[in-house]
């Protein structure tokens, strides 16, 4: 009885607080007929704010992976002195307001900023542009595949590594044809997590970009733009094209998750 | 204990690089945060903070994230007891579920809670603009944190503990209390304090649904928003430097339960 | 290829791990390096492999100095105590690793696999991965993959450590055969002294970081460098400042020369061998270990009063860690 009683208590939950209002942007964005949705998502700063938003991801995605399976590599490795405190740096970017994100760049990048005057001098636009964007991006996502990869680094242990270099690979190679088709899937379940949180930045792409419509619009501030000019079918056709990412990006997470469980599975049963 | 691997130099060049990378990414902006707000001295500081419309936002921020932290310990270990111990047919569904609010942008999260509890709600709820709009938005975003933090601990418990326990007459409640919680504690905790994280600096779901009424339902992240865009980056940067110091002060209140819980 | 280890040293923080050990391992011979746990056996045998630097000291292999040498230019074959499999690849790819490293011809590669799969008697397995074999599977596969690249030197770390008892001895017997066959120069590490004996043409026995006797297995046995030594190759009795082992006290009914009175206090009975566990008459608690047919031509019953001798008891001067033997193999 109690265990029924939960049961439904979580379901209604779940039902009231996610899939409620996940079904609402559904219901809204086709309530406006496909043909208004389609001109609405198809508008050249929709599409311009759609590319911004997948070259921030992009670059994010492939700098967050280098960067975090060295740094994991690392910090399980070679276990540096000081490596309570390198964690602790990793995890801010989950802590931190996306707010404070932004204004930290603007503090450092901006015209006023530490580097404003020499990134002036220089003729580099960093706040109010591009470059803006992918480091607040940049920013926001760096914690998710050092996170993912350092556990299953520490539960492959280095043995094989080992026994690699006895058989005559170098690090280099060892790295290549050992470590990296052992970590694939926390790599994987990582770059997933980076490219659904770079996607949906908000806050500090909101400070840092200027929302320049056609410029530096991504699809989150371009969404709230379109909500600030009451042009409902745009809003929420840009939140359907975000919503259908994110529940593809969902999808990955779902196949991703059981494939690594699958391989846990048969590395357990020594 | 593996003994630490001896460092070459190109070892010690790499690590070099990386923690410098770190360094000039994560420490440094942040650090011009904190430079930003006290570079004039504390009076200024002092003053930004005192402002009341500012100490109302903090106020109402910390409250609602305490709200939403003690709330989602409970659903979120609630939600973590079902997906491990119940059996049920749409399970792996709900199991999927739990990770929307983490792969959903924040500023859609906000748009579909207004569009399903505002003033056009179809279920006839309307929140919008109010405070308990704002816990809404925070119990959302911050649902995953306690469920995923709990449901590999309770995936991995040792059910010989509660047979044990029951052979020793144990009641399922007296096995709930003194059995699994205290074991699930050090996970409820690192969760919940990833929540109350999150939801302190929560700015995109919250922005559209709380209408951002001073002394109200202004949020700290909508208000040093509004800072920004009024160009005042210092009093930005003051309330910022709270937010900050909260931030990581339960990272490092989950780091030490985390070395705990593993010792 | 000869293995020539001179005066190495290396410790973790204030740990001497090893400490000032020179050793010359023969060329072809299959050696064990014996020890306790912490003994520094396998850091030793990690050294000679690269797999860790030592702090001092030197390591010639074949006549070259390898000491600063990558684990990948020391030519050597590694085997490790939990198999060390390439999880994401199949048998035969985890076999021709090696030989893929040094870019040999597709079909020396396919041929020398094959080969080395039915020496390690796993044909029908090449398209297996390591989660689908068994534990004595995985590690022959990993012998063969350290075979496969035709090591001058054969290092096993504990190999046969993560194995049950009957799969350990039959592969035991099996690699001993194999040495035989190829007589490359071998060094196993293990913790069982009987495994040890077992195999080995010679038996280093080391303890707190340092070598305490070399030789060969019945050598070490019957004239023990140290008490260390007596005690971890085989049960002891403490008697009067000696040891003596079990099957080396006499027991009889009548009293003898230089004979204790005893009397008898329980009987075990481990199948063809019988531990009698007696108490002298001043206290003192032996125990002998004696056949079925001992037991029963003297009759032995607890309780029974009886006279005991040791026939070889032995006693160590010094303090024998602190000043272990000169060491050649």
């Amino acid at each position: 009885m109690t265990r029924y009683l939960l049961r439904c208590f979580v379901i209604a939950y779940v039902l009231a607080l996610i899939l409620g209002p996940l079904y609402m942007v559904f219901s809204q964005a086709l309530d406006q007929g496909t043909d208004q949705l389609w001109t609405a998502i198809t508008t050249d700063a929709a599409l311009h704010a759609l590319k911004l938003t997948i070259l921030a991801t992009v670059i994010a995605t492939v700098v967050n992976t280098i960067f975090g399976i060295a740094c994991a590599l690392m910090l399980v490795r070679r276990r540096p002195r000081g490596s309570a405190l390198i964690n602790a740096i990793i995890d801010l970017p989950f802590a931190v307001s996306p707010i404070v994100v932004g204004l930290a760049l603007l503090l450092t990048f901006g015209i006023h900023g530490w580097f404003g005057e020499f990134l002036t001098g220089a003729g580099l636009e960093v706040i109010y542009a591009v470059p803006g964007i992918v480091i607040a991006t940049v920013f926001v996502t760096l914690p998710f595949v050092v996170r993912e990869v350092v556990p299953v680094l520490e539960e492959l242990g280095d043995e094989q590594e080992q026994a690699a270099s006895t058989l005559g690979a170098s690090s280099w190679r060892t790295f290549w044809s050992i470590t990296l088709p052992s970590i694939r899937w926390g790599v994987a379940y990582g770059v997933v997590l980076t490219v659904a949180r770079a996607l949906g930045e908000y806050g500090a792409v909101a400070v840092v970009s200027g929302k320049i419509a056609g410029r530096t619009e991504t699809m989150t501030t371009h969404i709230e733009e379109r909500y600030q000019g009451f042009d409902t079918v745009s809003v929420y056709g840009s939140a359907l094209v975000l919503a259908s990412l994110a529940i593809l990006v969902l999808g990955a997470m779902m196949v991703l998750s059981r494939s690594a469980h699958s391989h846990h599975d048969t590395t357990e049963n020594r | 204990m593996r003994p630490r691997r001896r460092t070459t130099s190109g070892d010690a060049l790499s690590t070099g690089i990386i923690t410098a990378i770190l360094g000039c990414v994560v420490l440094l902006p942040l650090s011009a945060v904190v430079w930003s707000a006290t570079k004039d001295g504390t009076d200024s500081f002092t003053r930004a903070l005192s402002n009341p419309q500012a100490i109302d936002a903090l106020k109402f921020t910390l409250g609602a994230a305490a709200i939403v932290a003690l709330v989602s310990a409970v659903t979120g270990t609630a939600v973590a007891w079902v997906l491990v111990r119940d059996r049920f047919r749409g399970r792996a569904l709900l199991d999927a579920v739990i990770d929307i609010p983490f792969a959903l942008p924040t500023i859609v999260a906000g748009l579909t809670l207004l569009a399903l509890y505002g003033p056009k709600s179809p279920v006839g709820i309307n929140i919008a603009f109010t405070q308990a709009s704002v816990v809404a938005a925070l119990l959302f975003v911050t649902f995953p944190f306690v469920v995923r933090a709990v449901q590999p601990v309770l995936i991995e418990l040792d059910r010989e503990m509660e047979e044990a326990a029951s052979s020793l007459g144990a009641s399922p409640s007296t096995i709930l209390r003194r059995i699994i919680l205290p074991n699930l504690l050090p996970a409820i905790l690192t969760g919940t304090g990833l929540a109350f994280a999150k939801a302190i600096g929560e700015f995109g779901s919250v922005v559209l649904i709380s209408g951002n009424v001073p002394f109200d339902t202004e949020v700290a992240s909508v208000y040093i928003f509004g800072l920004i865009e009024s160009d005042d980056a210092s009093g930005a940067a003051a309330v910022s430097t709270v937010l900050l110091a909260i931030s990581v002060v339960v990272l490092a209140g989950i780091d030490v339960l985390r070395r705990r819980s593993t010792r | 290829m000869t293995i020539e280890i001179q005066r190495v040293t290396r410790s973790f923080g204030g740990h001497v791990a090893v400490n000032d050990v020179s050793l010359t391992i023969g060329d072809g011979s299959l050696t064990a390096l014996l020890g306790p746990s912490g003994s520094g056996k396998s850091t030793l045998l990690r050294i000679v492999a690269g797999l860790e630097v030592p702090d001092g000291g030197t390591v010639v292999i074949g006549g070259r100095e390898v000491t600063r040498l990558k684990p990948q230019d020391r030519g050597i074959g590694f085997v490790f105590q939990h198999y060390a499999a390439f999880k994401h690849m199949t048998v035969y790819e985890n076999i021709a690793f090696g030989m893929k490293i040094r870019r040999r011809p597709k079909k020396e590669v396919r041929d020398r696999v094959n080969e080395l799969l039915k020496l390690v008697q796993l044909e029908g397995f090449a398209e297996r991965y390591p989660s689908q074999l068994s534990g004595g599977q995985r590690q022959r596969m990993a012998l063969a993959r350290s075979l496969a690249i035709e090591p001058e030197v054969l290092l096993l770390d504990e190999p046969f450590g993560a194995l049950d008892a009957k799969v350990r001895r039959e592969l035991r017997t099996w690699l001993r055969h194999l040495h035989d066959d190829m007589h490359v120069t071998t060094v196993i590490v293990t913790h069982d002294q009987e495994e040890a004996m077992d195999i080995a043409d010679e038996v280093v026995i080391m303890d707190h970081g340092v070598v305490q006797q070399v030789g060969q297995p019945r050598d070490v046995y019957e004239h023990p460098a140290n008490e260390f030594v007596m005690g971890f190759l085989g049960p002891v009795n403490e008697v009067d400042g000696g040891l003596v082992r079990p099957h080396d006290l006499e027991i009889s009914e009548s009293p003898l020369d230089g004979a204790a009175e005893a009397h008898v206090e329980r009987i075990v009975h481990l199948g063809f061998e019988v531990r009698v566990e007696i108490v002298r008459a001043d206290g003192w608690k032996l125990w002998a270990q004696l056949t079925r047919d001992e037991v029963e031509t003297l009759g032995l019953q607890p309780g029974q009063l009886v006279w005991v001798r040791s026939r070889r008891a032995r006693t160590f001067e010094d303090d024998p860690r602190a000043d272990p033997v000169p060491t050649q193999a």
